[in-house]
């Protein structure tokens, strides 16, 4: 095991300044993953040459891939620096800001994107308000429940949205993240009352179609979230809706 | 009251997602305010469940019951009318999340499931997967997104709260917050404010907590008037693994299932634990408590934890580490049984806790204490009046406190499962509260002159300069990783006289040094050195309040030890024997001096401590707890 670790840090000082590469060498010692190396680098700011710099800026809160705040890419993948163990990584080690989503500084992203599409798909159960009903929902069948719950965990990382080939600056593609709630909520017993809202928010210019069905998605989820059935299903209702818009209404 | 009152609800967890939804549904605006996305907050961490008794398991569980084991879980340091209304009102949040579409764990009939948890005989406590705290969170996070598309709630997100802005006649009329990207601080209006800010862990440095809980908020409407109580109550998990970012939560079921704890007989052994032969091991859990083993309660094995490391000096390698081993069980029953736990461990330690004994150590879990917060009592029933302005009302009028801030229902401990339910129902009771508040103020509440706002405004932007310009050469990330060691060490688990005094005396070199910093980051653009920097005097203050609270709490109760002051069942003595009426007749004179709440207020010179009574209306205490 090496002595050291080694990082090579894409920076950016602001969202119109330029990026720049920077390297730091710290102490090894077994048990670090990438935001606690950060943390160490943040109380010493001294790059590889011996130089102060500014402490590197980045995103994290749960420590422990539940938050989904901390994805960046790490030796070219797009995951969550908190659960990448240091031992486990080839050095130096690279680490870049997600590409897909507005930079703030270094390593800190702005996915709004991701919680704007949430609202536009209206990834909720509609209900009459949070007072007591003195009912349950209807009932659910365990298994149905557990296929939901695979999307239920989904963290609003951006993983996938980052991988995806289709989601990028120049495209209206909603990407894959959100496709995977409006199933979700599709499924549930009364959430599926508002199913038409849902995707009519996914049809047409930006929406389901456009994905090229490339599974980049789903290889690097931190959750295993199968997003590709997912897109598959709604991509069954939405050809459905599309009939029933015609003829029905 | 303005034309159109608004309320400021700061903290997006599960306190202030309920509170913000019981705002809206009554026909108020609610401005958000979340130092990152809601739906990344602390509450997403929580795994095992939340509890309300369903009565699913033909236990003939009751509301009554619940009742009673929180209360005496507490150890009796809780006002009891709020709780009788949060287990009587459990099972309706439940319904209500059921209906929000949470994938709680289901039975094969399709109805909700229920589990056992620490501190009680019946199966109350309802899960989704492992994960309950992140499904209750997003279906929160999710209802009130529904009515931020209706237009009633305005987000800030990555704005941190600063301080309230109040009138001459010291009620709360706004709060002033700093956008977190570009560092500006704002003023902004408000009729009522609710803080729901979470727990305050971080000031123990590493915990199982996030890393933005940090107490701050709690610490800045403190130093502005509001009242922090039972500040010495912090429970502290006796399994967390130790890590260099965080203390991850070792879940109780490993000891459940088996799990052993251990350390080397001999001090300084440095031998890897699978060559350590069975006889120089040395199972302290299980010779100490023979009749429980490694199953006892978590502050007794929290205590006999650092008794072992830190009296006895038998930590692994010296450190303050201690081996819960599984690797006598055969990997196919850990497999089933504690999949996921296992998982995270793997994850995280890179180790196979299969094949290896894992390395924990008691970790800071959760604040019992928090902002003083008031109930209206309902004299027929014996509860809380459901809807009144008083309920969660800070001491400061106009704000309300919610969430694991506030002090409420869980006395000198919490029992597992019952902070996901006291987060969500105390968030609703503060916005009915807020709500009804705001209605009573009439229209002959002035609107503010600006200048009021601006004045405030400037006090903060002042305070954010004197951070940037100080140049005493102090790191905050390094005053931080100090104070968390002093905590640790001496405001913990186990406490004395002594070392309270010591820690008293070390915070309050930290809290001078704080004010000389030296901010290696002097961009003005998503600085996170300057909102640290601020929030390290924040936890820097409240620890100075939980230090002196335990200091002056001589006595044992709940999560508080002093080892000093324990007063011991005797052995093999029940009631009817002499010994046990004279042990009984000092627990009653103990009760008699200290069974009171600790009521900080904040003064120049520190924190000044006074006591109150407790509402004990519902389940006097009779007889002292025995566990035997
Ligand atoms: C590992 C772990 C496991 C747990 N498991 C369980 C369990 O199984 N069952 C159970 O009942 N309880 C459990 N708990 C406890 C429970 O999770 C918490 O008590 C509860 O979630 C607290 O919710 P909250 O709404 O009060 O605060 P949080 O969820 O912490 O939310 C705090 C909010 O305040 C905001 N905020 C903070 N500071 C500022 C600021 N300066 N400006 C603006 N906004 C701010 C944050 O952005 C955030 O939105 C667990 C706790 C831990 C640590
Ligand atoms: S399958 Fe579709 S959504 Fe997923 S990466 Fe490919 S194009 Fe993107
Ligand atoms: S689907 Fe997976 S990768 Fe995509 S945002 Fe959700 S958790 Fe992240
Ligand atoms: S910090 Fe929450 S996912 Fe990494």
């Amino acid at each position: 095991m090496s002595k050291e670790i080694v990082f090579k840090i894409r920076r950016q000082d602001g969202p119109s300044t330029s990026a720049y590469w920077e390297e730091f060498r710290m102490p090894h010692s077994p048990g670090h993953n990438v935001v606690s190396a950060l943390m160490y680098l943040r109380e010493h700011p001294v790059n590889s040459r011996g130089e102060k710099v500014q402490p590197i800026v980045w995103d994290s809160n749960c420590m422990e891939e539940v938050c989904g705040a901390c994805s960046m890419i790490i030796n070219d993948v797009p995951r969550q620096a908190c659960a990448a163990l240091i031992d486990e990584l080839e050095q130096p080690i690279v680490l870049e800001p997600l590409s897909k989503f507005p930079l703030i500084r270094d390593l800190m992203v702005d996915r709004q994107k991701m919680f704007d599409a949430l609202l536009k798909v209206k990834a909720w159960v509609p209900m009459d308000g949070s007072w007591d009903i003195h009912r349950h929902a209807p009932l659910i069948a365990p298994d149905d429940q557990s296929i939901r719950y695979l999307f239920s965990r989904c963290m609003t990382c951006g993983c996938c949205m980052e991988a995806c080939p289709q989601f990028h600056e120049n495209s209206a593609f909603i990407g894959p993240a959100p496709i995977g709630q409006v199933d979700l909520h599709n499924s549930h017993p009364t959430g599926k009352y508002a199913r038409e809202g849902r995707l009519h928010a996914v049809m047409g210019d930006g929406g389901i179609t456009d994905c090229g069905n490339a599974q980049n998605c789903v290889q690097v989820c931190p959750k295993d979230i199968p997003l590709t059935d997912a897109i598959a299903r709604i991509g069954r209702q939405t050809t459905a809706q599309w009939l029933r818009d015609l003829f029905v209404k | 009251m303005a034309a159109k009152p608004r309320i400021i609800i700061v903290g997006g967890g599960l306190g202030g997602l309920w509170a913000t939804m019981r705002v809206v549904e009554r026909g108020f605006n609610v401005d958000l305010f979340s130092l990152f996305p809601v739906k990344r907050s602390h509450s997403c961490c929580a795994q095992g469940g939340i509890n309300a008794v369903l009565d699913v398991k033909g236990q003939n569980d009751s509301i009554h019951q619940h009742i009673v084991d929180t209360i005496k879980g507490g150890d009796y340091l809780a006002d009891q009318p709020p709780i009788r209304n949060l287990c009587d009102e459990a099972p309706g949040v439940i319904r209500t999340f059921d209906r929000m579409g949470v994938t709680f764990s289901r039975t094969p009939e399709g109805i909700m499931d229920q589990r056992l948890f620490g501190g009680v005989k019946n199966k109350r406590t309802a899960f989704a997967g492992a994960t309950t705290g992140q499904q209750l969170l997003y279906a929160s996070d999710e209802q009130v997104r529904r009515y931020e598309a209706g237009g009633a709630v305005t987000k800030y997100e990555s704005w941190d709260f600063l301080s309230l802005v109040l009138d001459e006649n010291g009620v709360c009329r706004g709060t002033t917050a700093m956008d977190l990207s570009n560092m500006q601080v704002r003023e902004f209006r408000a009729d009522a404010v609710i803080v729901a800010t979470g727990g305050l862990a971080l000031i123990y440095g590493r915990s199982t907590m996030s890393s933005n809980s940090t107490g701050a908020p709690a610490a800045r409407v403190f130093q502005q008037g509001a009242k922090f109580a039972n500040g010495e109550f912090i429970q502290f998990h006796p399994t967390g693994m130790p890590g260099h970012d965080k203390n991850r939560l070792m879940s109780e079921a490993c000891r459940g299932e088996g799990g052993r704890i251990w350390v080397p007989r001999k001090e300084g052994d440095t031998r890897d634990p699978l060559e350590i032969p069975e006889d120089e091991r040395f199972y302290f859990l299980e010779e100490w408590y023979p009749a429980y083993g490694n199953t006892v309660p978590r502050d007794v094995a929290s205590r006999a934890i650092c008794r072992v490391v830190r009296h006895m000096k038998l930590g692994i390698g010296g450190k303050d580490l201690v081996y819960l081993d599984l690797t006598h069980l055969p990997r196919e029953f850990l497999e089933t049984k504690l999949g996921g736990i296992l998982e995270m461990y793997r994850t995280f330690f890179g180790e196979d806790p299969c094949e290896r004994p894992m390395q924990i150590f008691p970790a800071t879990h959760y604040s019992m204490g928090g902002i003083w917060v008031d109930f209206e009592k309902d004299e027929q029933t014996g509860g809380m009046v459901s809807v009144h302005a008083r309920n969660h009302a800070t001491s400061i009028p106009g704000l309300y406190a919610a969430g694991e801030c506030d002090f409420a229902y869980h006395g000198a401990n919490r029992l597992g499962a019952n902070s996901l339910l006291s987060a969500s129902f105390s968030g609703q009771v503060a916005g009915d509260a807020a709500v009804a508040y705001v209605k009573g103020l009439g229209k002959d509440n002035a609107e503010l002159p600006q200048s009021v706002y601006d004045s405030e405004r400037k006090k903060q932007e002042e305070v954010n300069q004197a951070v940037m310009t100080s140049d005493g050469g102090e790191n905050p990330f390094a005053l931080h990783r100090e104070l968390g060691d002093l905590m640790r060490e001496d405001v913990f688990v186990e406490r004395s006289n002594e070392g309270l005094d010591r820690a008293l005396d070390g915070i309050g070199k930290l809290k001078e040094r704080s004010h000389r910093v030296s901010l290696d980051d002097q961009s003005s653009w998503s600085n996170q050195s300057l909102s640290w920097a601020r929030q390290v005097q924040d936890m820097i203050l409240l620890g100075e309040v939980i230090a002196k609270c335990a200091r002056m709490r001589d006595e044992c109760r709940g999560s508080h030890y002093k080892a000093e002051f324990e007063l011991k069942i005797p052995e093999g003595k029940f009631e009817g024997d002499p010994e046990y009426a004279e042990y009984k007749a000092k627990w009653k004179a103990n009760n008699d001096k200290w069974l009171k709440h600790t009521i900080v207020t904040h003064t120049a010179d520190g924190p000044q401590v006074d006591y109150k009574p407790v509402d004990l209306s519902v389940l006097p205490p009779d007889k002292p707890r025995d566990y035997r």
